[in-house]
């Protein structure tokens, strides 16, 4: 139990298929719950390719990691690293000269136990794959998130992690939809929002479109979250977060427009 | 594609309509375990079996996985042959 008496959440954020944006997704995601008040801790899973701490900014600020905890050479907190603008954002870091065998099941059940007693949300970052890091970064969970693009190939794993998730009886996972280019759904040459909820067939909590600035935020290891401009990229991680925490989001129009602006969009191309 | 083609209909499916068909046939044979090899030889065995007492058209019959969500079945579509076409 935490100090505001409600339950801290392990949230455990997996693809099946890598490069679909899932630590960059975390990272934001983290961040934005961190701005509205939660104490969140991103743990990030990939042991051997550690990569959350530069989509943070924090690569620079590491001393101790995952498996320095695991194998005591710290105590926890030692390894735990504040973020430099959001006080309630703290990461503990991948160990980076490891392989995942270091870690185990249990470990991990224990070093997210442990971290409950001090935050409310825990995110985990699990690393690609079907294999071990998976099951490790699935075994603390108290609730998934599936990330996946609107493409073939990462439907068909996020289908396969689905199906694992639920044997695990880790489930239902909930949907998150990345890299979506609304023009493209426009014309009909990528599959929709709609397609990939209705084959997957299990709840969407958001959809992000894709954005060029997300990587230039990257870039600087300041997520475009904390950005607050405005834009829809920007504000899809926030919606996540806030229906994370319950509350009722309307998903944002990327796609349906109304006529009146589908006839602007023809006359003036440009404006689309 | 052309303003023309696509008036008449004469326009290939959408990329994002082909995909969304591949993928629902992946996401039935994943879940089903399925392979399209084994449903050939599903087809073969059916025929095998019902041709030994009903006359079926063999070149129609179609063994295929349909799916929604995340319960599918197999369908076998076995179309007989017209008794009163034979002599």
């Amino acid at each position: 139990m935490t100090g505001n008496g409600t339950e801290a959440r392990v949230v455990t954020v997996t693809s099946g298929k890598g490069g679909v944006g899932k630590t960059t997704l975390t990272a934001n995601l983290g961040a934005a719950l961190a701005m509205r008040g939660q104490r969140v801790v991103v743990v990030d899973a990939d042991v051997g390719l550690r990569n959350l701490d530069v989509m943070l900014g924090l690569e620079n600020r590491i001393v101790y990691d995952l498996v320095d905890v695991i194998e005591e050479r710290c105590r926890l907190r030692q390894a735990l690293v504040r973020h430099k603008h959001l006080s309630k954002l703290w990461l503990l870091p991948a160990a980076q000269t490891r392989d995942k065998t270091a870690v185990q099941v249990e470990d991990m059940v224990d070093v997210c136990g442990r971290l409950r007693e001090e935050y409310d949300v825990i995110l985990v970052d699990s690393p690609a794959g079907i294999e071990w890091g998976f099951r490790y970064a699935l075994a603390p969970a108290t609730e998934v998130l599936v990330v996946t693009n609107p493409e073939v190939p990462a439907a068909r794993d996020a289908d396969r992690v689905i199906g694992l998730i639920e044997a695990e009886e880790k489930g239902p996972a909930r949907l998150i939809i990345n890299r979506i280019k609304p023009k493209m759904v426009e014309r009909g040459e990528m599959l929709s929002i709609a397609d990939v909820v209705e084959l997957l067939a299990i709840e969407l909590i958001g959809v992000v479109p894709e954005d060029q600035e997300i990587l230039v935020a990257a870039n600087r290891g300041e997520p475009l979250a904390l950005s607050r401009d405005g834009s829809l990229a920007g504000s899809s991680f926030h919606n996540i977060a806030r229906r994370m925490l319950g509350e009722e989001v309307p998903f944002q129009p990327l796609r349906d427009r109304g006529v009146f602006e589908r006839i602007l969009r023809f006359v003036s191309p440009e404006r689309s | 594609m052309g303003f023309l083609e696509r008036l008449l209909g004469r326009q290939e499916p959408s990329s994002g309509k082909v995909a969304k068909d591949r993928l629902r046939l992946v996401l039935t044979q994943d879940r089903a375990g399925i392979s399209p090899a084994l449903l050939d030889t599903l087809k073969d065995e059916i025929i095998a079996v019902i041709s030994r007492h009903i006359d079926v058209d063999v070149s129609a019959v179609e063994v295929t996985l349909t799916g929604t969500n995340r319960d599918s079945s197999l369908v076998a579509d076995i179309p007989l042959r017209d008794r009163r076409r034979r002599r």
